[in-house]
């Protein structure tokens, strides 16, 4: 025993030799290779909610539109993850005395403390994705230094649902979410209104299957569990050949409940491109409904870093690029693409606004 | 109350009774050896995941100086950070700056202190209570409930009455697991396990129904603000998040101490805990004690979950108000010994290490699982006193040895005046 702990170790320490011989780089001028690369003093920071910034949706999104405005800067970043909500206002305070400049923070569950913080400090900038900083409901901002971005996915998800009506052979479409929040129901109603629309202009009768316009079929939460799967299956078994799971890592037990049921059938992603973000969805994602969150907050800090903070709330739409249906990947050549062509009609004639789309957003 | 004969035979009773009673009793130089080693453990994973480390190191024969530089910086930043955002920021401009990161600290270390105290007194009885984030929770929706559902009471009469709310949701929660103990021998673990996910989806449906917790206008899951009126006023000024909860915390210590040490309904909870056969023998009505210890736990923790929607949290909560307290409640109740006073001093290095986490992110980017990490290895450290004896050298206490079933109620009887001793002392 001891001779084997003994050996164990002498192999360790000879690993460890080994590693350790590398040659020792030329020294550098105290604090070279920091401040070489650091050319703003603007200090950019985010908070994340309980979902951490690995949760692939905004607080992801949100962290990487943050680092690559530092990146445009050329400023330094930091950045705070949030355990629970009792954290949310010590979070965002230890970020006010590190020097932070702008501070970006997520969703409803950091919007009264984000307020808070921003009626307290007003020489700095705020960015709230998700979420429109009026927690007394009167249609203003709580405070004049916060920038909302806000996304009106509702009309991407109506260009999905059109898709999705238009490639259904089974004539029914699915979908389900984690929680009946506006930012997840949103997507839903997008979706249901694009069906709809289909079914008026070709005269079928596709049915949306887990979102009647007022309630629908929910996980009860954010993580990819048994109840995700079981709630997936039954959107599944009621006959649906393409399905849109909504609420972060939800769609990952989608596609178990899909391998389970052996049909074909095809997944449309939120918030990412699910064909890049997750290569593992290739061969089953019909498209993807987009949300900027990257590219809008980097917008966002990158002018609050350059003094140009413009606290108007930011709406992303089709137009302004904010929202978009990605590309069909591996689902091009199973697409008519007479319906494609549709779809890219029906864009423009949202941002044209003849086609109305309604959601909480939309004016 | 009459006792019968001992006609039971639980083996395996007696081993996982004496486990229990010498992890939560043991002394305080292992609370303290368990820190030491944890945040000693801490270095070696800072230093192992610091970028600057791991760079150096790749040519530490060629120049080992870097390396050891390197982790001198980032072990030294990272608690010097912590240090900053737990104790005092020698960064600040002025002294009222300066002692903030403390007063965050005792803030964190509030219902921390309070629901420790509900899991310290549970222990002492004999009684795991796991159930401390659905009594938190309950708690925290019947006082969100009287705050913001109850119109037109003045401002200390409001308050006082979310506070008591609070505290008999979290006691009938707690009561419910006792009765259960009591009346069919329940499994308390299994029992307060289970009314944690009643507790956590019970305030989800609370919070996702208009006309119950929902604010009204919103269909965001969270509850309305706490009205002024049944808020914790603040302790030092406007200047500090520290409220009057502290205070109702450290009387609720002074309470458990003389509740458990002066009182003759705390002497039979420590009987019951030391031995229910002998307690029952000495006339203790054994399943009304369990259900008492139960309600008055329940209403400490129930405390922690008043501190939270009343003074943290006021603008609103959703359903993870309980931020975890509960089940750290009962790290910070092991490693104060199950002794109120050890419970006041380990709830406030948890609230230390909470307040200095945030720091420790901000400034240094270290991750907040590295202080989780450290808190774990406390509890790990303080599960197995004979280690920590071991490394430290301290002498193995003498009198442990459990003697057989004749003397147990001798034994229990000397355990006390130990007790007694420790406490005067």
């Amino acid at each position: 025993m001891k001779k084997a702990v003994a050996f164990t170790a002498l192999a360790g320490v000879a690993a460890l030799a080994l590693s350790a011989c590398g040659a020792a780089p030329e020294e550098e001028p105290a604090g070279g290779e920091t401040s070489a690369s650091v050319t703003s003093d603007v200090l950019s920071c985010m908070v994340s909610d309980a979902g951490g910034f690995d949760d692939k949706s905004f607080n992801q999104l949100g962290f990487e539109g943050l680092q690559a405005a530092a990146a445009t800067l050329g400023s330094e970043y930091k950045q705070v993850e949030s355990a629970s909500e009792s954290d949310y206002q010590a979070n965002i305070e230890s970020l006010v005395s590190e020097g932070c400049d702008t501070i970006v923070t997520v969703g409803f569950a950091l919007s009264a403390a984000t307020v808070e913080s921003a009626l307290a400090n007003p020489d700095l900038s705020y960015v709230l994705i998700d979420d429109a900083a009026d927690n007394d409901f009167d249609g203003a901002i709580d405070a004049p230094n916060i920038k909302p971005l806000l996304y009106d996915t509702a009309q991407a998800a109506f260009l999905a649902g059109y898709l999705a009506a238009g490639y259904s052979e089974a004539g029914k479409v699915g979908t389900f979410g984690g929680q009946p929040y506006p930012t997840v129901t949103i997507f839903m109603d997008g979706f249901k209104q694009g069906v709809e629309y289909y079914n008026s202009e070709k005269g079928t009768a596709v049915e949306v299957v887990g979102w009647d316009g007022t309630d629908g079929s929910f996980t009860g939460g954010f993580d990819a569990n048994e109840t995700a799967k079981t709630t997936a299956k039954n959107i599944i078994d009621q006959g649906v050949d393409v399905i849109l799971p909504v609420g972060g890592p939800i769609y990952q037990s989608a596609i178990a409940a899909i391998e389970d049921s052996g049909r074909e059938i095809a997944l449309v992603g939120v918030d990412a491109d699910f064909f890049e973000t997750d290569p593992t969805t290739q061969d089953i994602v019909l498209t993807s409904i987009l949300k900027g969150i990257d590219v809008s907050t980097e917008e966002a800090v990158t002018a609050a870093g350059e003094g140009s903070f413009d606290p108007t709330p930011y709406v992303g739409t089709l137009e302004n690029g904010g929202v978009d249906l990605g590309p069909l990947h591996n689902f091009e050549d199973k697409v008519d693409p007479a319906l494609v062509e549709e779809v890219a009609a029906l864009k423009d004639a949202i941002i044209a606004g003849d086609v109305e789309v309604k959601s909480y957003l939309a004016e | 109350m009459t006792a019968g004969p001992d006609t039971e035979h639980e083996p395996t009773e007696g081993r996982w009774a004496t486990a229990l009673r010498e992890i939560v009793r043991g002394r305080w130089t292992v609370s303290v050896g368990a820190v030491v080693l944890a945040i000693l453990a801490g270095s070696i994973m800072i230093a192992f995941t610091d970028e600057r480390v791991q760079e150096a190191s790749v040519y530490l024969f060629a120049r080992p100086g870097d390396t050891f530089t390197a982790i001198g910086q980032a072990v030294g930043g990272a608690y010097s950070a912590l240090f900053r955002g737990a104790v005092y920021n020698l960064r600040a401009e002025d002294f009222a700056g300066a002692v903030r990161p403390l007063t965050q600290t005792l803030n964190y270390a509030t219902p921390l202190i309070a629901a420790g105290l509900g899991v310290a007194l549970a222990f002492r009885a004999g009684l795991f209570n796991i159930g401390g984030q659905g009594q938190m929770l309950m708690a925290a929706s019947a006082a969100g409930w009287v705050g913001f559902g109850v119109d037109g009471l003045p401002f200390p009469l409001h308050l006082l009455l979310a506070i008591v709310a609070a505290l008999a949701a979290g006691a009938l929660w707690a009561g419910i697991a006792g009765l259960l103990k009591a009346r069919t021998g329940a499994h308390e673990v299994i029992v307060t396990i289970m009314l944690n996910y009643v507790a956590f989806y019970l305030l989800s449906y609370m919070l996702a129904t208009p006309g119950l917790l929902q604010a009204p206008g919103s269909s965001n899951p969270k509850t309305p603000p706490t009205p002024e009126s049944a808020q914790l006023p603040s302790l030092l000024g406007d200047r500090f998040n520290l409220t009057w909860g502290l205070v109702l915390s450290l009387v609720a210590v002074v309470v458990v101490w003389w509740l458990l040490n002066r009182s003759s309904l705390g002497f039979a909870f420590r009987t019951v805990g030391e031995n229910p056969r002998a307690a029952r023998v000495a006339g203790i009505n054994v399943p009304r004690t369990t259900v008492t210890v139960m309600l008055v736990a329940g209403a400490l923790v129930g405390l922690a979950g008043a501190t939270q929607v009343l003074g943290a949290v006021t603008t609103g909560f959703s359903s993870d108000i309980d931020a975890g307290i509960g089940f750290d409640a009962i790290t910070v109740a092991l490693l104060g010994g199950s002794n109120p006073w050890g419970v006041l001093a380990a709830g406030i290095l948890f609230g230390a290490f909470k307040a200095g986490g945030s720091t420790m992110q901000a400034s240094e980017g270290i991750p907040d699982e590295i202080v989780l990490v450290v808190q774990s290895l406390i509890v790990l450290f303080i599960a197995a006193p004979p280690l920590v004896r071991a490394i430290f050298r301290l002498p193995a206490p003498g009198a442990r040895k459990r003697p057989e079933a004749a003397g147990r109620r001798r034994a229990a009887k000397a355990a006390e005046a130990a007790d007694k001793k420790e406490v005067g002392a």
